[in-house]
């Protein structure tokens, strides 16, 4: 368990050697091998001397209580050999950048441990140390409004931060209880997490520090007393409701120095070499669009009802500027109540409201979710309580030439350009349509298509004809289009010809990779044309029941 | 005399049953004691009797004849009902006293059963909390207060002796030093160890799609065939690790059961999985393509059919044109030759052969008019008596010119010249061989053919002279199946393809000149270049392999552009144009040009795929031809019939 534990420290991950069976005696059994440098460097670990003195220390230990000595068993207990990990974080990342990049599966981790119950599994510092550190990051993501994405999915809620430039994804599970399973190695995960906490502590230093911010987070003066105020004499200790305080996310923190407006000094342009006037305005405009996007919930008032999950609709609101507050009850930290008038969004998640407020939305929680997806504050008829609601896209999916784009992110791409969407929907549709159509001609496999297609130019042809002749009197019958046409399938045909020709002369290997490479894509088309194709029948079924219901409330 | 309080608010029950108890003990009425003791009473519930009195007897259950109404009527009459008790033990009816009433109702209240009693009495202190001047007891101090003790005294040594030994150790001071601090405040670069830059960091994780959302567009939702077949999958197989779901409102979605084991198996794959750097290929498909001059300027070549030859009724086996290139000549299972005009298609004359036709070759020579059939254990040459009348008589002359040598030499074969009925039909000579026949071809003079008889001995292949009438097996050994030969176009080179191996014999030095290793599993035809330098070979295995014999005995290049056996290849007199036919049912022309320059390697590009048999039992194309002056290819096919394409 020893070495485990150091791999997963250190950060040593096995190799696949080169020839396996050079290595492996002549067999090609599936086996794990290491680098002879890497376990040379493992033992070269001072932490290794550490782990034996703990091990000494629980052996001391454990022969103290069964001779009942208790005496030696305080004095040990006082001696308990610790350690550090801070030399292994600075080794494994030399430059904070490089921390920064490997912070996505410890704050996943720290938020899984996070959540998990004061009993068993793992000691309660960790919970409470992991529970600590979480909250610290989310209060420097609010600081800083560096929240980009949000995602809710079956599995949990996934964000992604922008941190110095460096895309942070974390995921955190819905708050349940967790279901404890039996086939998970729960001391892997505990050393991991012990890593991690470690790393994710001193990068939430850094950053704090960067911002100016104290660290441990202290919340700021004003906020704290009014807090209090609020809050009254329901919380036992300052020390206990501190943490709470905390992950309330209502308040903001404090600062080292107090910010003053006159600091924020515009930023000089450096115009980079090799940059064109064009690709400059795009720029500048690119960061235009995040400073906008940072301030999305500016000058609005949430509140959020007693159903709706507090802390992700919380985080995200205050990360884009939004003020937001609960039910006094539900948790420490509300500022406002219910009955403020001054609230413009109320977030509900059930299908009725019993008492409504004149002058706010009530709107259903996903609306703060594909509002900050979308960038911009989407209009609010389709997220009513009891709606049924638009479907909730994946951001973090960008479309390439040839994939499949639902219609709802067309939609959303066009209302993004600034286009009104009722009007653009039906010509979005044909789109579509034609898209597909483009997709049939690309597999290459339907000529019957092909032919059907080129049978209604001809009859479409033939109809403009005699459109055309009814107009200005029959003088000319046919054309010599017709023939054109099949002038260019024939050049078509004996394109695609050549094309087959040349590849027979391919090179084994070369022919191997065209065909695999041509098989993707293939598969890639199919899979965008099965989704395009249930989209249509799903569509096609949903008129249809509309049609019938309307039928139905007439008769 | 009450009680002491403190005993009775120690114990209030006993007290109480007592009183219960002894109430009804005191009513002088009768004295009735049951002896049973504390049983349960349902014992004696089948028996007449209840118990038994002091003096043994029994006491009876007092009869009880009453039914609801009595009952009933007595519950309305009697105003002492509700007091009236059954008395467990004796089964006797009895009615409570007011006192006893008034006990029941005080402890239904909760209330202690004596009125008297006060719960609420101050409390007295035994020993009280101020210090006294005297002591308690007033027994003298021990002597070993007095010395010090010899147990501390022990232990205190051990210590001291430990802390001499070093076994104890002082306690550690207390770290201060603040968990967390700026760990990178001097970041140098520097100091970045040469494994960072040979370090792979772990792949982040896939980010989710469109189908992982609560509520997905409804196209992402996996349909009831869908789920079945996520459902039989292997867990490691499946592209989606979970069923998409939908969700109308997010008050509805639950934990997810999977999301311990994922970030489990995420921790495994970091520090289990072997890491690697893999280049992925960014190739456009399209420059993988070779880049080959068009066929449109590679023409002329075939690229039409134009002809259909119907007549055989099976499969055609073999095809061969006269030196003209006006007469066609096909040999078929169905037992018949069948003589062609190639310009019209039709059947000039049809010549029983008697048994399956297994090849047929058209004497290369253009002054003779001769024909070498194979059929069955015999080679028949025949003089079709087409065109140019001189011609085919001058043929015939020249075959009956022939003077049987003085001295009768010993010839594997026997030469038998045709009776009067099958010089009739124009067959003039016969070749009886030892076994069945496979392949007849001529030497380009058109005086020596050879032949191929299905054996594996060392008399597979015969060299038959015309004018002379005889015959010589040029091998002492055989060196493995021999599938086909042919004469070298301009030099006396023979060549023998056995199953993998070309071999190139001398004739005049007779030796072995050259073994051309095919590369293929097993030869089935062969065709040389006009020049003479160049082979094909086709063979069964779909590969078409090109040979340079200057340049080495492997193949220059090996084609494998068809999809099943090749059956035969054909290389044309004047174009540089080879065809192949296939199994598949096409006929490949592919261009082949053959530069002077020996610096030069020959050009091969594939320039018409010609589909016109159709597949017979599994048999497509048989025969390919060209035709010896226009760059038009003749094939035979299992269908039964001849194309040609121009």
């Amino acid at each position: 368990a020893v070495p485990r534990r150091l791999c997963i420290l250190k950060g040593i991950y096995p190799h696949e050697p080169k020839h396996k069976k050079k290595v492996n005696k002549g067999s090609t059994a599936p086996r794990t091998f290491y680098l002879l440098k890497d376990i040379k460097f493992l033992l070269h670990e001072p932490i290794v001397n550490k782990f034996r003195e703990y091990k000494v220390f629980v052996r001391k230990l454990r022969k103290a209580y069964g001779k009942s000595e208790w005496g030696t068993v305080d004095r040990l207990k006082n001696n308990k050999p610790t350690y550090k990990l801070d030399h292994i974080v600075k080794e494994r990342y030399p430059t904070f950048v490089d921390a920064l990049r490997d912070l996505d599966d410890a704050l996943s981790m720290c938020f899984l441990f996070s959540t998990f119950p004061r009993t068993g599994k793992c000691h309660v510092q960790t919970i409470q140390l992991c529970r600590r550190l979480a909250v610290e990051f989310l209060n420097y993501v609010i600081a800083s409004r560096s929240l980009r994405k949000v995602f809710l999915s079956i599995k949990g809620i996934y964000y992604q931060a922008e941190v110095l430039g460096q895309p942070i994804t974390w995921i955190t599970p819905y708050a349940f209880a967790h279901d404890h399973p039996t086939d998970v190695d729960y001391r892997v995960m505990a050393t991991f997490t012990e890593f991690y906490t470690t790393l994710l502590g001193f990068v939430n230093f850094r950053l704090y520090q960067s911002l100016n911010l104290l660290y441990p987070p202290k919340i700021d003066g004003q906020a704290d007393a009014e807090l209090k105020a609020a809050e009254g004499k329901e919380y036992a200790m300052d020390s206990e409701s501190y943490l709470e305080k905390l992950s309330a996310l209502s308040a903001s923190l404090a600062r080292v120095v107090a910010p003053t407006h006159e600091d924020e000094v515009e930023m000089d342009e450096f115009p980079v070499e090799g940059e064109t006037a064009e690709q400059m305005d795009a720029r500048k405009k690119e960061q235009e669009a995040l400073e906008k996007h940072k301030k999305l919930f500016e000058g609005l008032r949430f509140f959020l009802n007693r159903e709706v999950p507090r802390e992700p609709l919380a985080f995200v609101i205050r990360c884009f500027g939004g003020q937001v507050s609960w039910d006094k009850s539900l948790c420490i930290g509300a500022t406002y109540d219910v009955s403020d008038p001054s609230i413009t969004h109320q977030i509900v998640d059930r299908p009725r409201v019993g008492q409504q407020v004149v002058g706010r939305y009530y709107l259903q929680p996903q609306w703060v979710f594909d509002s900050v997806n979308a960038k911009m504050c989407l209009p609010v008829a389709d997220y009513f309580p009891g709606v049924l609601l638009p479907p909730h896209l994946s951001p973090f999916v960008t479309e390439q030439e040839g994939d499949y784009i639902p219609p709802e992110k067309l939609k959303l791409l066009a209302m993004q350009r600034g286009e009104n969407p009722d009007e653009e929907s039906e010509e979005e549709d044909e789109e579509e349509e034609e898209e597909e159509e483009d997709d049939n001609d690309k597999e290459e496999e339907e000529e019957e298509d092909e032919s059907e297609k080129e049978e209604e130019m001809k009859l479409k042809k033939m109809e403009e004809q005699k459109t055309q002749s009814t107009k200005a009197l029959p003088v000319k019958v046919t054309a010599g289009k017709v023939r054109l046409e099949d002038k260019q399938r024939l050049e078509q045909e004996q394109q695609s010809e050549e094309k087959r020709l040349a590849i027979m002369m391919m090179k084994k290997r070369e022919k191997y990779l065209y065909k695999k490479i041509m098989f993707g894509k293939k598969r890639k088309v199919r899979e965008a044309n099965k989704l395009a194709a249930k989209r249509k029948a799903h569509d096609t079924a949903v008129k249809e029941e509309k049609k019938k219901s309307k039928k139905a409330r007439r008769a | 005399l009450p009680p002491p309080p403190f005993l009775s608010s120690w114990h209030p029950g006993v007290r109480l049953l007592e009183m219960v108890k002894v109430k009804p003990l005191s009513a002088p009425l009768q004295d009735i004691r049951n002896t049973v003791g504390n049983i349960p009473m349902e014992w004696y519930q089948d028996f007449p009797h209840i118990g038994y009195n002091l003096d043994g007897k029994k006491i009876y259950k007092p009869i009880r004849n009453k039914d609801e109404l009595d009952m009933f009527l007595e519950k309305m009459e009697n105003p002492d009902y509700w007091r009236t008790v059954q008395d467990k033990m004796t089964g006797a009816d009895i009615k409570l006293t007011d006192e006893q009433v008034e006990l029941v109702q005080r402890l239904q209240k909760g209330q202690f059963g004596d009125v008297n009693f006060d719960p609420y009495e101050p409390a007295v202190d035994f020993f009280t909390h101020e210090v006294m001047i005297h002591p308690v007891t007033n027994r003298p101090a021990d002597k070993r207060s007095f010395i010090p003790s010899l147990i501390e005294k022990e232990k205190v040594s051990k210590l001291v002796h430990a802390i001499k030994m070093g076994w104890i150790k002082p306690r550690k001071p207390k770290d201060d030093t603040p968990t967390y601090y700026d760990l990178w405040a001097h970041e140098d670069p520097n100091s970045i160890l040469g494994r960072h830059k040979m370090h792979v960091p772990a792949p982040k994780m896939k980010l989710p799609g469109h189908e992982e959302s609560y509520n997905p567009p409804p196209e992402y939702l996996l349909s009831e065939e869908e789920k079945l077949a996520w459902e039989q999958q292997e867990p490691a197989e499946r592209k989606l690790n979970f069923v998409p779901q939908q969700f109308r409102c997010l008050r509805a979605v639950p934990a997810y059961p999977r999301f311990i084991h994922e970030r489990f198996e995420r921790c495994l794959d970091l520090y289990l999985c072997p890491r690697q750097r893999k280049m992925r290929v960014n190739v456009d498909p399209e420059d993988l393509i070779p880049k080959l001059p068009k066929p449109r300027d590679l023409q002329p070549f075939p690229t039409t059919q134009a002809l259909v030859y119907h007549g055989h009724s099976s499969l055609v086996r073999c095809l061969s044109i006269s030196p003209s290139g006006q007469w066609l000549v096909s040999g078929s299972d169905d037992g018949t030759v069948r003589f062609w005009e190639v310009c019209t298609a039709r059947c000039m004359k049809t010549l029983p052969a008697g048994g399956v036709v297994k090849s047929v070759a058209w004497n290369p020579n253009p002054t003779i008019c001769l024909v070498a059939i194979c059929v069955e254990q015999s080679v028949l040459l025949v003089n079709p008596c087409l065109g140019d009348k001189l011609l085919y008589g001058a043929t015939d002359q020249l075959l009956e010119s022939y003077k049987a040598p003085e001295e009768e030499r010993v010839q594997p074969v026997q030469w038998v010249t045709a009776t009067t009925e099958e010089h009739g039909k124009g067959i003039r000579l016969v070749i009886q061989h030892s076994k069945a026949l496979k392949q007849v071809t001529w030497h380009g003079k058109g005086d020596y053919f050879a032949s191929v008889v299905s054996d594996n001995s060392n008399m597979q292949v015969l060299i038959h002279q015309t004018s002379k009438r005889w015959s010589q097996n040029p091998f002492r050994k055989s060196k493995g199946l021999v599938q086909c030969v042919l004469f070298h176009p301009i030099r006396p080179y023979f060549f023998v393809a056995t199953q993998r191996y070309v071999r190139v014999y001398n004739l005049l030095k007779q030796e072995l000149t050259k073994k051309l290793m095919t590369n293929c599993k097993w030869v089935s035809s062969m065709a040389i270049h006009p020049g003479g330098d160049n082979i094909i070979c086709g063979s069964y295995d779909s590969k078409l392999a090109w040979f340079d014999l200057d340049l080495s005995t492997r193949p220059y290049q090996l084609l494998r552009h068809h999809k099943k056996a090749l059956r035969s290849v054909a290389f044309h007199k004047r174009y540089p144009l080879f065809a192949s036919g296939s199994d598949d049912g096409t006929v490949i022309v592919c261009h082949g040009m053959v530069y002077n320059d020996l610096l030069q390697n020959p050009l091969l590009v594939p320039v018409k795929v010609l589909k016109g048999h159709a597949l017979t039992l599994d048999l497509g194309v048989l025969d390919v031809l060209f035709h010896p002056t226009q760059p038009w290819v003749f094939s035979s096919g299992a269908d039964s019939t001849i194309r040609l394409y121009t």
